[in-house]
């Protein structure tokens, strides 16, 4: 599965990035502790979290991860979309919870 | 090859440049890509500790054919207890660097998992110094 597919199925917003809609979904990791991404999340998963700061693109950048994916209708800050365009890494939305997200993107890459 | 970067307190918009230019030097130099995520992490989470925790700092990064040493000395108030520091979910972090997410307290030890060398020198008052290697294989 692609990011392309899980937008769809999803239909999440596109806030950022829309070539790097063609990288590769391994997984999924929620959480909004960085260093918890960090240290767990694995190259290719979409990250889903509520933090919306330029540091989650550091994260995912350093982690080689497909997407991040905000939640709750929470809006990127205007450097995060600049780091994201950089590094051709989309920032999506969604106006789900953490937790129903994370349910739907299990059930879809399961 | 010798690399060097400064790294200033406070600074989080920056947080992770040191990181990220380590990971493309040693893409550049084929080096396995499991042990460059063992380095970008371990290299991050020591970079995130002196922009949250100390007043400024340099990294001094030393590669050869055989692995990584990172150097990360830093000017802040030290740790007074570096056992405690250690564990994991232990933090001092503020108010305001947890709400952004730092302070879970997951650092030290992300750093020490993926490391194979990793020892913490520091002076209460003074400041903290870090020594960080990971071999290539
Ligand atoms: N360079 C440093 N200078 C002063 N204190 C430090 C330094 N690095 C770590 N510490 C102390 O050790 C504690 C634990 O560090 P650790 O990196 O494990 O967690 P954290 O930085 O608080 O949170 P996280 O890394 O999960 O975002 C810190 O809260 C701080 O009290
Ligand atoms: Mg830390």
């Amino acid at each position: 599965m692609i990011v392309k597919d899980v937008v769809e199925k999803l239909n999440l917003e596109i806030f950022s990035a829309p070539e790097g809609v063609d990288r590769v979904v391994t997984g999924g990791y929620t959480s909004d502790l960085l260093s918890d991404v960090m240290g767990h999340a694995r190259e290719g998963q979409i990250w889903i979290t509520l933090q919306t700061h330029k540091n989650i693109m550091a994260v995912a950048t350093l982690k080689d991860l497909a997407a991040i994916i905000l939640v709750k209708g929470f809006k990127p800050e205007s450097d995060t979309l600049e780091a994201s365009l950089a590094e051709g890494i989309p920032v999506l939305g969604s106006d789900l919870e953490a937790f129903e997200l994370s349910g739907e993107l299990f059930n879809i890459l399961k | 090859m010798h690399l060097e970067f400064k790294v200033e307190g406070g600074d989080f918009s920056n947080a992770g440049s040191a990181s990220s230019q380590i990971k493309r030097v040693l893409k550049q130099l084929n080096i396995d890509p499991s042990v460059i995520k063992r380095v970008v992490v371990a290299l991050y989470e020591a970079e995130v500790n002196i922009v949250a925790h100390a007043y400024r700092g340099r990294i001094d990064a030393y590669i050869s054919s055989s692995g990584i040493v990172l150097k990360l000395e830093d000017e802040g108030p030290g740790i007074p207890d570096v056992g405690k520091a250690m564990t994991k979910g232990f933090s001092t972090a503020s108010k305001e660097v947890r709400e952004m997410g730092f302070g879970a307290g997951m650092g030290l030890p992300n750093i020490s998992d993926n490391s194979d060398v990793f020892t913490i020198d520091t002076i209460v008052g003074k400041g903290t110094s870090l020594n960080i290697e990971i071999k290539f294989r």
